[in-house]
């Protein structure tokens, strides 16, 4: 069944998208890519360190996926356009994963901040995927301003707790018109089916794959976790009932 | 005169451009962005844009992450 993932006009015949932080090495994070099938995935913008390079740029461009940049570790608007415009010129994207974040402790997104960056990478040419809360207020200014997506959290970042307002997640993918990636949160496969099944386009992860005690099959399990959520969405789902309803004939 | 190179003072001689800098600390030929008091230097800009004394530079690649 062809099914593309479209984004900024971009097909993608995976709708998981993957991020390459917390693998122990980078022969553990290849098998986990693989086994994903992803064709998109995270990078990070940091110093270079006298000490060695990480040498993840090359495995995904010998792997054939397209490089997201990210803003990670950007606390204000002006970090995140600088850091993007940083990412633009050294890995030749307009492509940018927005994060602005307000705390370590939360690392929940900063909505003023996002929604001020978003604004002004927008203008200035980039393709935005925004890291936002589940607000379904704020995703509709995100995409109003332009984003190419909404990329609402489940819970935050690295805690695993699935999605924790299922109904605001649906509320996103009811009004939203740009595809809906839910992003951060996920712990398990069924967190990624359900994210599915509510309605969104394709899962962003990294913590659920690269620190689970066996990367690689967790990575085939997503996989295939976004492809049976996706096919029960397009399928729709039974109506719920209280009273029980016999499938077989009567006597 | 001084420079803050990646966060680390550094001495540095009167006239050293962006692509010195780069190549001092160690910078892969690719994959790599210049900020010169938080403005993007362009790779074409590297050769002719001198370092002022007092100048921040942060010489950044792509890490795993996110």
């Amino acid at each position: 069944m062809d099914d593309p993932l479209i984004i900024a006009g971009r097909e993608f015949r995976s709708r998981l998208i993957t991020g390459t932080g917390g693998a122990a090495n980078l022969s553990v994070l290849e098998r986990a890519l693989v086994a994903s099938g992803t064709e998109l995935t995270t990078v990070a913008m940091r110093r270079v360190d006298a000490a060695g390079q990480t040498g993840v740029l090359e495995l995904l461009r010998r792997l054939g996926i397209e490089v997201l940049p990210n803003t990670a570790g950007c606390r204000t608007s002006a970090e995140a356009v600088l850091t993007a415009q940083l990412a633009r010129e050294a890995l030749e994207t307009n492509w940018v994963k927005l994060e602005v974040v307000h705390d370590e402790e939360t690392l929940l997104p900063d909505p003023v901040e996002l929604l001020d960056a978003a604004e002004r990478l927008v203008n200035d040419g980039f393709v935005v995927l925004p890291y936002t809360n589940d607000d379904p207020v704020l995703a509709l200014k995100l995409q109003d301003i332009g984003c190419a997506t909404v990329m609402p959290l489940g819970s935050p970042i690295g805690t695993g707790l699935g999605i924790r307002n299922p109904h605001n997640i649906e509320l996103i993918t009811s009004r939203a018109t740009v595809p809906v990636v839910l992003d951060a949160g996920i712990g398990t496969a069924s967190d990624a089916a359900l994210a599915m099944e509510l309605g969104c386009s394709a899962v962003l992860l990294a913590t659920a794959v690269t620190r689970a005690q066996d990367p690689e099959r967790m990575a085939a399990a997503m996989r295939c976790a976004v492809e049976g959520g996706r096919l029960a969405r397009l399928a729709g789902r039974i109506p719920q009932r209280f009273w029980a309803q016999a499938s077989s004939p009567a006597l | 005169m001084k420079a803050q190179v990646n966060g680390t003072s550094r001495d540095l001689a009167d006239g050293t451009s962006v692509a010195a800098v780069v190549s001092l600390v160690g910078a892969p030929d690719k994959g790599v962005a210049v900020a010169l008091d938080g403005a993007v230097v362009p790779r074409a800009l590297w050769d002719k844009t001198i370092v002022p004394d007092g100048g921040v530079v942060e010489v950044l690649t792509a890490v795993q992450g996110g």
